[in-house]
């Protein structure tokens, strides 16, 4: 009569998922996401007014309302800079001698007005990138962030168990059911609805993207953002399960902090490490094949085009095989302080598992 | 039948079950006796495979107990609890069906079990908004939901009003009259008395008796009666083969030595007058807890 292992796995899964979403946090922490993506792509084109500038004569007038300024005119360089003084314009281009012109700003000089007065010599790149690199950075930040978001979503997992464990359900659940089947279920449930807001968002960028205009940086994050989503999701289990084993260590939700450390940073390591060394191609490198941070850093390599298809999926194998075998690890570990109550359960105890 | 043979566990250095055995025999409703710390709870767990023994068995209709048969107990932990942020009659169905029942049949089943328990109009409520009381008759619900086939429940009337003991032993007794059986551990010996038909006592992990209830009083009963005459009863003193007990002017309890018939005495009482009363002392449980302990 008893239930077969998937059946009760999907039963936890169902539960866990129904909880969580009826939490008011887990609909503020997506929303909060969600707008934050939006703001960061389309925000910048609603306040991002053209560059002004007062001109003084004829002379650059032209040229600079070819390039997109704000061109005021005004009639003396007087006026000019109390414009600038004013901060009412970027800068002031007023005639110097008999066919040129001076430039005046407040405190910097208006590097992009003298780009569109001076005449360049031409320039040649032979590796172009299709993407400047303050944008870039923000993408390798976006990428960071979310990871590290769904990794810390990962701490309802410990909490869940922690619940089980302090109400004592714990007693009936593991006279039911396999302690196998609600870790299965627990890192199902939680990673369905990481799939899913994940998901979400990568619907949701190249929509904001558009709508803030920037089409061509979408056409180089697309590919990037497709396999964010699996390595995020398997980035997603490891944590999942190492969260649930962080539960299972405590008896009382007030000791949980002592047991999530170690989860803590193996989901900041990689935040941090793909953050600060985004520019190191080796560290770059190392860190796209180690486990916990390739969830991250192998997409920002392929974003970045350091990374072929074939690392990506030699990746994936590694972070593929790592999830099985910790997983395996942690369900040993799981249930074997699962009933243990009282002060926090050592590693080694939970592993002897003297039932 | 539910049969535990020489059931043995230890925590650490300390052995807290020493061979324990005893049937809980189905259709019956035998209560678990003992003081705090006698290894009542770890019985049951270990019954429940929560806990697992260092020697001995358990068995369920002749066979061993496994995996598979284990979701067919029902079983109320000692410390209670349940999903305190959940809904009511959402976890005790989700419950059902974790133990094999499907939706329909999980749902029907905690509809009916939650309107016997009177908790009807709470069922949409958290948990954590009830009362204690009431979380308590919740957990009988989760424990019965899905029809076991044996209930092992730990202190089931520990923290219970008066009213709620007289509901949840209906919805118990309802269980029992079926034909299945029924382990109830108590340290409350009153109630156990008047519940159960069975009784197993337990002390320092052994079992010291067990036994039917009315079994346990005739073997840990001395012959012993009580009686009440118009005047001093001082004279019982001097008839042959009792030894009185106690004397309280036209009251005593006396003892039958082997051999002697209680009915003999009370012709001599009721030669010398009036006999109010004449009683056989039956133990209480109280006494026969005391004694085999």
């Amino acid at each position: 009569m008893s239930i077969p292992f998937g059946a009760a796995t999907r039963l936890v899964a169902e539960r866990e998922v129904k909880v969580l979403v009826r939490t008011k946090g887990f609909w503020i922490g997506f929303a909060v996401i969600l707008i934050g993506l939006f703001a960061l792509t389309v925000l910048p084109k609603v306040f991002d007014s053209p560059t002004s500038v007062a001109v003084v004569g004829d002379s650059a007038t032209e040229s600079l309302t070819d390039a997109g300024f704000d061109v005021r005119r005004v009639d003396d360089r007087a006026a000019a800079e109390e414009l600038v003084r004013a901060d009412d314009v970027d800068a002031a281009v007023v005639p110097d001698g008999p066919s040129g012109v001076r430039v005046i700003a407040l405190t910097e000089p208006p590097n992009e007005v003298l780009t569109a007065l001076v005449t360049a010599p031409p320039v040649d790149l032979l590796e172009a990138s299709e993407v400047s690199p303050g944008r870039r950075q923000v993408v390798i930040m976006v990428f960071a962030l979310v990871f590290l978001m769904f990794g810390m979503g990962g701490a309802a997992i410990a909490q869940s168990t922690v619940t089980e464990k302090q109400t004592r359900i714990v007693e009936i659940l593991v006279s039911t059911i396999p302690v196998r089947a609600m870790l299965a279920g627990k890192i199902a449930g939680h990673t369905l609805l990481t799939l899913g807001q994940v998901a979400v968002l990568a619907l949701a960028a190249p929509i904001a993207l558009r709508l803030g205009g920037q089409g061509e940086l979408l056409a180089v994050v697309a590919p990037a953002l497709g396999w964010f989503v699996p390595f995020l999701v398997l980035g997603f289990v490891l944590l999942a399960s190492m969260w649930a084993v962080a539960g299972s260590l405590v008896s009382r939700q007030e000791d949980l902090g002592s047991s999530m450390g170690l989860v803590i940073i193996l989901v900041m390591g990689p935040y941090f490490g793909v953050m600060f060394f985004s520019d190191n191609a080796t560290v770059m490198g190392v860190l796209s094949y180690v486990p916990f941070s390739a969830a991250v850093a192998m997409p920002v390599r392929l974003f970045t085009g350091s990374a072929g298809v074939w690392e990506a999926l030699l990746s994936m194998g590694v972070l593929a095989a790592s999830v099985a075998a910790i997983v395996l690890l942690a369900g040993r570990l799981y249930a074997g302080s699962l009933l243990r109550t009282g002060g926090k359960v050592g590693l080694a105890k939970a592993w002897a598992r003297a039932d | 039948m539910l049969t535990v043979t020489k059931i043995s566990r230890s925590f650490g250095d300390h052995q807290v079950l020493h061979d324990v055995s005893f049937d809980v025999r189905p259709g019956r409703m035998t209560g678990f006796l003992g003081a705090n710390g006698s290894g009542k709870t770890t019985t049951m767990r270990i019954v429940l495979g929560v806990l697992g023994a260092d020697g001995g068995t358990v068995g369920w209709r002749g066979e061993p107990i496994t995996p598979a048969t284990r979701p067919r107990f029902g079983y109320m932990p000692e410390e209670r609890g349940l999903y305190p942020k959940m809904g009511v009659a959402d976890q005790v169905t989700w419950l059902a069906r974790l133990h094999g029942l499907d939706r329909a049949a999980a749902r029907a089943n905690t509809d009916r079990l939650l309107d016997q328990l009177g908790l009807a109009d709470r069922a949409g409520d958290l948990l954590e908004s009830l009362s204690l009381g009431n979380q308590q008759r919740v957990q009988i619900a989760a424990a019965l939901v899905h029809e076991p086939d044996v209930l092992i429940l730990d202190e089931p009337f520990s923290g219970l009003d008066p009213l709620a003991v007289e509901v949840v032993l209906e919805v118990v007794r309802g269980h029992a009259a079926r034909g299945v059986p029924v382990l109830f551990s108590s340290h409350q010996l009153a109630l156990v008395e008047q519940l159960c038909d069975d009784v197993v006592i337990i002390s320092d992990g052994r079992v010291t008796a067990h036994g039917t209830r009315d079994e346990l009083r005739t073997r840990y009963g001395t012959s012993r009666f009580e009686v009440v005459v118009d005047t001093d009863a001082g004279w019982l003193r001097d008839v042959p083969g009792i030894r009185v007990v106690e004397l309280d002017g036209p009251r005593a309890v006396f003892e039958l030595d082997d051999g002697a018939r209680d009915q003999d005495v009370l012709r001599t009482a009721l030669d010398r007058g009036a006999v109010r009363s004449f009683t056989p002392v039956v133990p209480t449980l109280d006494e026969i807890f005391k004694e085999a302990s």
